[in-house]
């Protein structure tokens, strides 16, 4: 296998590992040597709940997974591609430098936690705190798309980024599910296609209609994650979307006595 | 609203020496010293003055010098100054009281009633000017045993990531932004030159200081400000930081008049916001979730380098430190109630958490009880003042300390208080850059690497007088120690005897 990493190209079939029966380390230790040995494709099949895949790696590899990784997917990671034909569980893009991570099915809590770049598009829901301090700074830009509806402690803390929840779960005129979104937000932005009542929402966040630059943003976002699951990005975007914003830089500013 | 707070303190100018050149107006970052030029006189507001001393260092002529104010409340044992004055401020703010520095309350500090042993004719001391004297500490998880090649006697067992410290002494974490780059610099170079490490705080790594990886512990705290594979790749150690002596159990908000732009982009914030540290990392919940974390790091850095977890010392310290070594974790650093801080609330600073000792006395022990005290390092930090408090960390059964506070009285801070105005007058805890040019890196790291230099002479002299040329010898040794003024369950805690006995 390692022999066949070496002299793959572009055009050749990825390398493929059979998780079954490995240990999360003896795993991850695998695809460390393949991916040191010039893959740039690997196709991982039987994963089950193996963690912290992907975490190490910092090169421009596509990894597919088929089964169902374990936690901190992607934790750390550092530009590779991970495409999961199945559901991920918690922690997934954790602390994420760069790189993508497209899930062909759910994701569990904490997604994208604390992501510093990159993108995660999640065809159907996520858990309870995503997205909570995603950060940003100049041209990185963490982007996390999710196609259902997440639950509680969604963006909290949230200093930069892109969020975006399309609903596409809800029935017409059904609102997002999630309380306390966006506590203490003092950057970035939410956008939720879909509503949700005021009691919902953190008091750090203001709901405003969108201007031409959200449109771009969703455009461009929303294409991407209906290019990866077979949607009508039109159709899609016909709907209408609010965003959420923080309403202040320094939300506990006027919190102390001096 | 007119405040009723009186000046805490009196600047007094001795006009026959001052001869008006004013230092101390352009020294003064509080606002105090001011040129009246109306009447050709500096004169000081002096209800802005926290006695920093600066003005008084710096005045050419000594003119200076600072006074507590006299000004005398009817006495009341219970409603004691400080204690009126707090409610004044907050009935004139609304806010928490928020302070910096860490805990100046009289709870007692066990190092003052705990005394070191030495050699009297029954064995000899030994003069560490004329023999070795060895204060290598090496951080990382100890295997249960060792194995030896026979015949060459090479070894078998594959030992965990070790870290090697000249002295015992590392500086603790303060963070970009709390503090400014030239005092991480001067920490920086001051760790490689001595041997030791120092620890970047949770606010990232300046790319300038790249350079000092391997003397560094970074950190990742709940706000993962700057954590990313380069960084943690960058530092000899990584450690996650779970609490902080100064505050244990909350979260973290540094001030936005600190977050400038250089400290906004390495922890990828806006600029001017309030950096925001969660109360909890939100993905450990559970002594579960913390060897995830543990792991994650493991994984990101392959294996290579020691993982550290810092709690603050809390009510059961001893119980978690078991879970922390059972999560994976290959150092544990404790941080007692005198910990410092660049800013927490005083009533969290003042009220929460147990002295270093005591919690330093459990966690050694159940470690020892259940026998997995090799697998862990314990560091200890939360008011180390000299080479005295260091032996005797290492007596009770620390393997290294960190020390904060007293590494910036070395860069020039006199604890007043004030790290969480951003107003530095000595340029240390402050994101001024009118202030911070006021640390030079390279006299910063000479004063630090004096500091260092004087407390190993001083330890290796505590060792020969003991009779020992090892720090090993002494490191979790409880007989070296005897305690004066103690009761008898501080003593049982502490795990030492009554002096005399």
């Amino acid at each position: 296998m390692v022999q066949s990493a070496i002299k793959q190209k572009n055009n050749d079939p990825a390398v493929r590992i059979d998780a079954e029966g490995l240990l999360t380390r003896e795993l991850n230790l695998k695809l460390r040597e393949v991916v040191s040995n010039g893959a740039q494709k690997i196709e991982i099949r039987n994963v089950y709940g193996q963690r912290y895949i992907g975490t190490d790696l910092d090169k421009p590899v596509e990894i597919e997974i088929f089964g169902t990784p374990g936690n901190d997917l992607g934790a750390f990671m550092d530009g590779p591609r991970i495409i999961i034909r199945g559901n991920a569980q918690d922690g997934c893009g954790n602390t994420m430098n760069s790189g993508e991570i497209v899930i062909h099915g759910h994701a569990g809590d904490i997604t994208g936690l604390s992501a510093r770049g990159g993108k995660i598009f999640v065809r159907d829901g996520v858990g309870y705190r995503v997205g909570i301090h995603m950060k940003e700074y100049g041209d990185q830009k963490p982007v996390l798309v999710v196609g259902h509806t997440a639950q509680d402690f969604l963006g909290e803390y949230m200093a930069g980024g892109i969020l975006i929840l399309l609903g596409l779960n809800l029935k017409e005129g059904e609102k997002h599910r999630a309380s306390y979104i966006g506590t203490g937000m003092h950057g970035g932005v939410i956008y939720l296609r879909g509503d949700v009542d005021d009691f919902q929402l953190g008091k750090e966040v203001g709901i405003a209609e969108l201007d031409g630059g959200d449109y771009v943003n969703l455009e461009l976002f929303v294409g991407e994650f209906a290019d990866h699951f077979g949607y009508d990005a039109k159709g899609i975007l016909k709907h209408k979307f609010i965003k959420l914003f923080p309403l202040y830089l320094r939300p506990y500013g006027r919190l102390y006595a001096y | 609203m007119k405040t009723y707070m009186p000046s805490k303190f009196i600047v007094e100018r001795d006009s026959a020496r001052c001869i008006q050149c004013q230092v101390c107006v352009n020294q003064c970052s509080f606002d105090v010293n001011y040129y009246d030029a109306a009447d050709g006189e500096v004169r000081s507001r002096e209800q802005n003055c926290v006695a920093c001393h600066r003005c008084v260092v710096f005045c050419p002529t000594d003119a200076l010098t600072i006074k507590n104010n006299p000004l005398d409340y009817r006495e009341n044992y219970n409603w004691r100054p400080e204690i009126i004055e707090d409610i004044i401020k907050q009935a004139e703010t609304g806010g928490v009281l928020l302070t910096g520095m860490g805990n100046d309350k009289g709870q007692r500090i066990y190092w003052d009633h705990l005394l070191l042993n030495a050699s009297q004719v029954t064995n000899p001391s030994i003069d560490p000017l004329r023999e070795p004297m060895e204060l290598v500490t090496y951080l990382g998880r100890k295997p249960d045993k060792v194995e030896l090649e026979r015949g060459t006697l090479k070894l078998k067992t594959k030992l965990a990531p070790q870290v090697k410290l000249e002295v015992p002494v590392m500086f603790a974490a303060m963070s970009y932004g709390a503090v400014s780059l030239n005092v991480h610099e001067s920490l920086a170079r001051a760790a490689t030159a001595s041997g030791t490490l120092w620890n970047t705080g949770e606010g990232g790594l300046h790319t300038n200081l790249y350079k000092y990886g391997n003397n560094t512990i970074v950190q990742v705290a709940s706000g993962r400000f700057g954590v990313h594979s380069e960084y943690l790749n960058a530092g000899r150690i990584v450690e996650i930081k779970i609490g902080q002596g100064a505050k244990p159990g909350i979260g973290g908000h540094l001030p936005g008049e600190k977050v400038s732009a250089e400290v906004a982009l390495t922890r990828m914030i806006p600029r001017g916001t309030d950096a925001l540290s969660p109360f909890p990392h939100h993905d450990i919940y559970s002594i579960e979730d913390l060897v995830q974390l543990i792991y994650a790091l493991k994984e990101a850095t392959n294996y290579t380098k020691p993982i550290s977890v810092k709690i603050a010392a809390v009510h059961n310290s001893a119980a978690i430190a078991s879970g922390m070594v059972r999560a994976g974790a290959d150092i544990i650093a404790l941080d007692g109630i005198r910990g410092s801080t660049g800013a927490a609330p005083k009533v969290i600073r003042d009220n929460v958490g147990i002295p270093i000792e005591l919690a330093l006395a459990a966690v050694d022990t159940r470690l020892r009880q259940e026998g997995i005290r090799n697998q862990a390092s314990v560091i200890i930090s939360g008011g180390i003042r000299n080479s005295g408090d260091v032996a005797k960390a290492i007596a009770l059964g620390a393997d290294a300390v960190y020390i904060g506070t007293a590494a910036l009285m070395a860069l020039g801070c006199t604890c007043c208080q004030q790290c969480h105005t951003g107003k530095c007058a000595w340029g240390i805890c402050t994101s001024d850059l009118a202030l911070t040019k006021r640390i030079n890196p390279e006299i910063g790291a000479r004063r630090l690497t004096n500091l260092l230099r004087g407390w190993s002479i001083e330890i290796k002299d505590i060792l020969g007088g003991m009779g020992i040329n090892a720090l090993e010898s002494l490191r979790g040794n409880r007989l070296a120690l005897r305690g004066v003024g103690l009761t008898d369950t501080e003593l049982e805690i502490l795990g030492v005897k009554m002096a005399g006995s």
